[in-house]
């Protein structure tokens, strides 16, 4: 064949290509293996480049699957109109849980404290879930670049029956042949971002022109500061203490989750462009200690056997 | 992140500076590779400072478009690389590692994204499932210990899972005084070594990754060195598009069905490259069509190649499901219910043969037994064992059945549809992984129903018409020439050939011969009956003889068929062969040194009725091919192969 008569380079598909293509690749064949998966949505960049993904993998179709959102009820206001907004606009399903009982007793970041919550609202929050509608796979949006327990975790993450990881009994992962095999209750988490790197994933942001929750931008916003951190004041759940003063501060946010679990930096960064800039640039001045972080990995580590995304 | 960080960016930097850096970067392309060596050749502080260096190089190159540009300082000499790749902590507590780790890093040049793979002979597993997508390999040695059987053992499992690149760290050279001898010596066994093995590329380096000498900066202590560093070595390095040369291939993952107005089939394109109105074939159905539209990720387009994940819809209304290959329709896939392939075991429980796996090929998935271990592969010494069973981390060579046909392609030519994982049916452990060899038995639709096989079906699997091609005239004509220009073309068409000249043939088969004319009558029998049984065979054959009695050629006509025995006469006049006289062989003769030469002192008889007449004269034998071909084609010799039998033949 000649290639070159086609209008063909023997150039190799670029980074970005090639991690799109690999995406796109895994998120249909979980598609096509399984009875009843959903994907993960947790309104974030990542979570925004894997719907964009998915949008494209099935076109002119749309994802065969439906969104779900663990709503702790403690997200930013504008995470959740940004959320609905981005259903309503692909035409996609929305499922939104929250953990009922932790409803009830009112459990929350400011009465229980960040661990309590997080594991309530978020780690059985998602486990009733998954349990509820029978889901057999669930993709997520996490990266081998993340942190350290991630960096040998397949693409197809088994899940035994009570949602537990085991980093020692692992499937092997050849090519692009995937085993999705799993017995009654058993699951698979799904990671088509497995090889991208947070820069990737900027890249991808800025080419593709995807849509970001406009809390990535900087703004004027209420904040006040608590231990040593700036946060923002969403809602009236929030109580001032005294001593404390709300301040207008031109503020963004580098990741996004529960606000009060959510520290903002001060920041003039009001475009995607100035914030990749400053997010890469801010990297040189954190290095110094920072390097390593033993106790993080290893509680992720940790969590993820008990069945934490 | 930390969330006590404040820090303002007071930058003056214009913003596209940064953007179009961001940007440009878009352009770059992808390396995968995969680094084994034992404990303490010093992988992890290899990775450790790759990791490191290319960061750091990175952060000055952002800063650099700042406006104060800042510098960073030295790093302490006493910073642990190693920890930077640190393991689980079920890893750590065992202190072993035990399974792969993906690890990234990017140039401006090439984004790097490394399987670390641990390298115990307990662990080929692991070093295979990272060889799997891996394009190169990073083989460490210790400069004291120079090569080992491990190193052996890497690059075994690196060729017999496709890599086709490898770099030799020699790492710790420094504890060798940089000597450059202790480097040759090392580089030299490899190289003898390797040899053996079909790598494109082979690069020994010297480094010390526990100082960075020819990790990612050029060292000071090895003046001697002149090769490139590894960084640039990695950036450098030419992975061709092995996959974009091969035949078309889409193995169908999803069939995207909107609405009744559309229907399209997607995957990623394993082979090759398609364009709108190409003609593709289902290789299990052999149903044809056309490409109507090809949708990739960056919109409809008219063309796509391997790599790309797509959706292609057809010009016909015909079945495909999941798990069919969409194959270039001129060029098809081997489809076959019985196989010969490498098989890598996985498991704790040995493979047994005759218990049934199911097989993932592509997107298909099908039952399969292993009928046969043809012998077991030691890794170390790569000798052939007899064996039973295969335990875990075990390799041989085996046969396999289905219980029905998948389509293929020979691993060499194609990692992605020459591959499969076995998964056992009982725990859905993912518990082998295969690379095939070959087809043992064909499956057609046309010779499931042919119950004797015969010329007809023979040729029919060669997709072809069998023929002689009898090029026939004086020493020196040029007969062997054009024969060997006109097999080269049917070649490159996919044809199956074979060639019988004086040469090969006087050497061998016919070595008891002399030019007498009995010896001479009694050669051109022989290699007629060889012509037949090759016909017979189904190829095409051509023969490229003096043969000067017309009553032999007869002969050979008769014995091969007519229909079949096209009589080519290279009509070159004998003062021409004379004076082209390229083996002498004139000169001998008319001196008297040879008896019985045709022209000189024995007859050549003229064909009289030839099929063919060919002068050459003043020409380009190239020119002179194209008239035998163009002859074949006219004549029906080379129809496509699906029209041979009227079906749809493979
Ligand atoms: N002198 C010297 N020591 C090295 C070099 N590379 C690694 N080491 C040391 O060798 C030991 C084993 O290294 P490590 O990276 O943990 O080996 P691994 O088991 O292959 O991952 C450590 O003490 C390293 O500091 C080198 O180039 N020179």
């Amino acid at each position: 064949m000649d290639i070159t008569a086609t209008g063909l380079t023997a150039e190799r598909l670029s980074n970005l290509r090639r991690l799109e293509a690999e995406s796109i690749h895994i998120i249909r064949e979980v598609a096509a293996e399984f009875r009843n998966p959903v994907m993960l949505y947790s309104i974030g960049k990542d979570s925004g480049v894997m719907l964009h993904l998915a949008m494209k993998a099935f076109y002119p179709s749309k994802p065969p699957f439906p969104l779900l959102h663990v709503d702790t009820t403690w997200k930013f206001r504008d995470m959740i109109t940004f959320r609905d907004e981005t259903a309503k606009r692909l035409g996609l399903d929305l499922l939104v849980h929250t953990n009922p009982e932790g409803l009830e007793k009112g459990i929350g970041p400011f009465s229980h404290g960040s661990s309590v919550h997080t594991h309530i609202m978020k780690t059985e929050a998602l486990k009733q879930a998954l349990d509820e509608y029978g889901f057999d796979a669930a993709f997520g949006g996490a990266r081998r670049d993340e942190e350290k327990s991630r960096a040998k975790e397949r693409v197809f993450s088994f899940r035994n029956a009570s949602h537990g990881w085991d980093p020692k009994n692992q499937r092997p992962e050849l090519w692009n042949v995937y085993n999705a095999r799993v017995a009654k209750g058993e699951s698979i988490r799904a990671f088509p971002l497995s090889n991208w790197t947070e820069l990737d994933i900027w890249q991808y942001i800025l080419t593709e022109n995807i849509p970001m929750v406009p809390l990535y931008l900087a703004a004027k916003r209420p904040v006040v500061e608590r231990d040593g951190m700036l946060m923002m004041v969403d809602d009236e759940r929030m109580e001032i203490q005294p001593g404390e003063e709300v301040m207008e501060k031109m503020v963004r946010f580098r990741t996004l989750g529960c606000y009060p679990l959510t520290g903002a930096i001060e920041s003039d960064a009001d475009t995607l462009e100035a914030i990749v800039k400053e997010m890469l640039i801010a990297r040189t001045s954190e290095r110094s200690g920072r390097l390593i972080d033993h106790d993080d990995s290893a509680s992720m580590e940790k969590k993820k056997r008990e069945g934490y995304f | 992140m930390s969330s006590t960080d404040t820090s303002t960016a007071t930058s003056t930097a214009p913003q596209e500076a940064v953007t179009d850096y961001i940007l440009a970067q878009e352009q770059k392309d992808q390396l995968r590779f995969l680094t084994c060596g034992s404990v303490d050749d010093g992988k992890s502080t290899l990775i450790g400072r790759l990791l490191f260096d290319t960061k750091l190089i990175f952060e000055d190159q952002l800063a650099s478009l700042e406006k104060d540009s800042r510098k960073h300082g030295t790093v302490g000499e006493d910073i642990d690389l190693a920890l930077l790749v640190d393991g689980l902590e079920a890893e750590r507590e065992q202190g072993i590692t035990i399974d792969v780790a993906y690890r990234f890093f990017a140039t401006d040049k090439r984004k790097f994204i490394v399987a670390d793979t641990p390298g115990h002979e307990q662990y080929t597993r692991n070093m295979a499932t990272g060889a799997s997508t891996a394009d190169l390999a990073v083989l460490l040695v210790d400069a004291r210990h120079g090569l080992m059987v491990q190193t052996r053992r890497h690059a075994f499992i690196a060729s017999l899972l496709g890599i086709r690149h490898v770099v030799l760290a020699v790492n710790k050279i420094d504890l060798v005084d940089f000597s450059e001898e202790r480097f040759n010596e090392i580089k030299s066994d490899f190289e003898t070594f390797a040899a053996g093995f079909d790598f494109e590329s082979l690069e020994a380096i010297p480094m010390s990754a526990r100082y960075g000498d020819n990790v990612t900066g050029r060292s000071e202590k090895m003046g001697w060195y002149n090769g490139p560093t590894l960084l640039e070595h990695l950036e450098g390095v030419q992975i061709g598009e092995h996959e974009l040369a091969q035949p078309f291939r889409l193995p169908v993952q999803w069939v995207n069905r909107p609405n009744l107005d559309f229907r399209g089939y997607s995957g990623t394109i394993a082979a090759g490259s398609v364009q709108v109105g190409d003609e593709l074939v289902v290789s299990a159905s052999g149903k044809t069509s056309k490409v109507d539209q090809i949708l990739t990720p960056q919109g409809e387009a008219r063309l796509a190649r391997a790599g790309e994940a797509v959706t292609i819809t057809l010009e016909d209304e015909i079945d495909i499901s999941r798990g069919d290959l969409l194959a270039a329709a001129g060029s098809r896939p081997d489809v076959a219910d019985q196989m010969a392939a490498h098989l890598i075991w996985m498991a704790e429980d040995a493979l047994m043969p005759g218990r049934s796996y199911i097989m993932k090929m592509g997107a298909k998935t099908v039952t399969a037994t292993v009928t046969e271990i043809k012998h077991k592969i030691n890794v170390n010494s790569f000798e052939h064992v007899a064996g039973k069973q295969l335990e875990l981390n075990e390799i041989a060579f085996c046969n396999l059945a289905l219980a029905a046909p998948v389509a293929f392609d020979p691993y060499e030519a194609n990692r992605t549809t020459g591959s499969f994982i076995l998964i056992d049916r009982v725990t859905n452990a993912t518990v082998g992984a295969g690379m095939v060899w070959f087809a043992l038995r064909r499956a057609t639709n046309i010779h499931w129903q042919a119950l004797e096989v015969d010329k007809t079906a023979r040729a029919d699997s060669l997709g072809q018409k069998p023929a002689v091609l009898w090029f026939t005239g004086l020493s020196g004509s040029g007969k062997s020439t054009i024969a060997s220009i006109v097999e080269k073309k049917l070649h490159l068409e996919g044809r199956h050939t074979y060639t019988l000249d004086g040469d090969n043939v006087r050497h061998g088969l016919n070595k008891d011969l002399g030019f007498t004319d009995v010896d001479r009558v009694e050669n051109i029998r022989r290699v007629g009956e060889v012509a037949r049984l090759f016909a017979d065979a189904g190829l095409i054959t051509l023969v490229s003889f003096i043969s000067p009695f017309r009553a032999e050629r007869q002969l050979a006509r008769e014995m091969v068929g007519e229909g079949e025995f096209i009589e080519v006469f290279v009509d070159t006049p004998i003062e021409e062969c004379k004076k082209r006289d390229p083996k002498g062989l004139y000169a001998k003769a008319e001196a008297g040194e040879i008896k019985n030469f045709t022209g000189i002192d024995s007859p050549y008889e003229a064909p009289e009725d030839p099929e063919l007449v060919l002068n050459n004269v003043g020409k380009d034998p190239e020119d002179v091919a194209e008239e035998v071909i163009r002859y074949l084609r006219a004549n029906n010799y080379l129809l496509s192969p699906s029209l041979v039998s009227g079906g749809g033949g493979i």
